[in-house]
């Protein structure tokens, strides 16, 4: 099950989303709100690791890694198609 | 490229050529280039149709940047920058009647325009900005020490990175067009280098007084830069190193040429020398226009250009171009010998030479490794020949 909390977790190692995870809406545009580009990879290293999946390198752009709601239903059905 | 713009391209080389040892020698703004430039109309080039100019696309300007870099590289380097930031407004500035009606300023009356991104107490790092926008109603001040910003007294448009407002974390930037008119420059300091003498990048105090808010481009600057300014420095660049390297291979050869004449029914030694030197250099050509061709395919892709595949294959068309550009050059000094390294022969490559020294360093390869070191730890990999 992918939680929004466990995501929140996530975020929350990262030094510029740490202080502003819980006001984070779903739709919020982390990137605006200050994840960079190293943020973004550490970011998708850490999902991959807890989820156990692996992004594919389409799936690696910025609009894979926007939002809370975006990243929970790509990883859902990246955990989905793993599991079938 | 069409006929006419490879002419109109040329006629600017001729004149760039023609003063390029005293921009040179006394490190001041290519003057006569810039004006050349603004005759044959080409800094209005990107514009779109609509707005009066041509709508050419990054793969003309790069060739236009790669006749330049043959005659003057420092007119070459001012015309890339120029329309670096060109490429900017065009892709992020047409939802704005502001920033549209610049365009067709541009286009009309010939602006040139440069960029301040770099700051005191942040260096060359492009997504952080320590000044901010402070708005007022409608309108806002700006006032930034911006410790490099090439060209800036000649310039008529500024293109200024700055943080959203006062309270913005230092990467939550924007982009804002600032016109000659609307802020004052304080030179402090000089551009004295060993080569590229003619950008004038100069470090000045910007200070920006009652500017309308209109002037700030809607889109935030982390996607400007992911979307377009990556993808057009890189490629704008490298092709103005194309230039320069293409020259001096093109000087050697004229002189294995020369040597062949002299002694009738040999091959001379330094022929083996330029036959490596012509393998280096298509080599690097081929890493430039691959780069060209991939932005082309994925111009009107947003997911593509902002993908870390995209990131990592620009950011080595970089460090790439650069480090080959400085080893061409190299090899033609090799080539051509003391006839090279003196200042007062047709074969002279000194001017060149110090001036591609600035590749690898224009944005540190070193800090370009960095980035595309972080990438790869999620990049997959398993291209194919003919595709990413």
């Amino acid at each position: 099950m992918v939680s929004d909390d466990i995501i929140r977790d996530i975020l929350r190692q990262n030094e510029a989303m740490s202080p502003i995870v819980d006001s984070l809406g779903e739709d919020d545009d982390l990137f605006e709100k200050g994840l960079d580009s190293f943020g973004s990879v550490q970011l998708m290293l850490a999902l991959e690791e807890r989820f156990e999946v692996e992004f594919p390198d389409t799936l690696l752009n910025r609009r894979s890694f926007s939002t809370i709601r975006i990243i929970r239903e790509t990883v859902t059905k990246l955990s989905m198609g793993a599991a079938a | 490229m069409s006929c006419d713009l490879v002419r109109r391209a040329k006629r600017v080389a001729e004149v760039a050529a023609l003063h390029a040892d005293s921009v040179d020698r006394e490190g001041r703004f290519p003057a006569e280039a810039v004006a050349a430039l603004k005759t044959e109309r080409l800094l209005g080039l990107q514009v779109p149709t609509q707005y009066g100019g041509e709508g050419a696309g990054l793969a003309q300007i790069a060739e236009v940047c790669c006749t330049l870099g043959q005659a003057c590289s420092a007119s070459a380097m001012v015309f890339a920058m120029h329309h670096i930031k060109l490429a900017s407004l065009v892709t992020h500035g047409l939802t704005s009647d502001w920033h549209c009606g610049l365009m067709a300023k541009v286009a009309n009356e010939q602006l040139l325009i440069a960029s301040s991104t770099t700051e005191a107490g942040i260096g060359g790092d492009l997504r952080n900005s320590l000044c901010a926008v402070e708005a007022a109603g409608d309108m806002f001040s700006l006032g930034k020490d911006a410790s490099v910003i090439s060209y800036g007294a000649q310039a008529d448009v500024i293109l200024v990175t700055a943080r959203r407002n006062p309270e913005a974390p230092t990467s939550d930037q924007v982009l804002v067009a600032l016109m000659r008119d609307q802020m004052s420059l304080t030179r402090t300091s000089t551009w004295d280098t060993l080569g590229m003498r003619g950008t004038c990048s100069e470090g000045f105090r910007l200070e920006a007084k009652g500017v309308p808010c209109v002037q700030i481009l809607p889109k935030p600057f982390a996607e400007i830069a992911a979307q377009s300014m990556l993808a057009s420095s890189h490629l704008l660049w490298s092709s103005v190193w194309f230039g320069i390297a293409s020259y001096a291979v093109d000087r050697a050869r004229s002189f294995v040429q020369g040597e062949a004449r002299r002694r009738p029914g040999t091959v001379p030694p330094s022929a083996i020398r330029l036959a490596e030197a012509a393998s280096a250099l298509q080599a690097m050509k081929a890493t430039v226009v691959s780069g060209l061709r991939r932005y082309e395919g994925a111009q009107h892709e947003p997911d593509e250009l902002s993908s870390i595949g995209f990131a990592v294959s620009l950011n080595n068309i970089k460090t790439t171009a650069s480090a080959m550009a400085v080893d061409i050059v190299q090899r033609a000094l090799g080539i051509v010998g003391i006839s090279g390294y003196r200042n007062d022969t047709p074969f002279s490559l000194g001017r060149p030479l110090r001036d591609v020294m600035s590749a690898p360093l224009m944005i540190a390869n070193d800090r370009i490794l960095s980035n595309t070191a972080n990438l790869l730890l999620v990049q997959k990999g398993g291209g194919q020949l003919l595709s990413a």
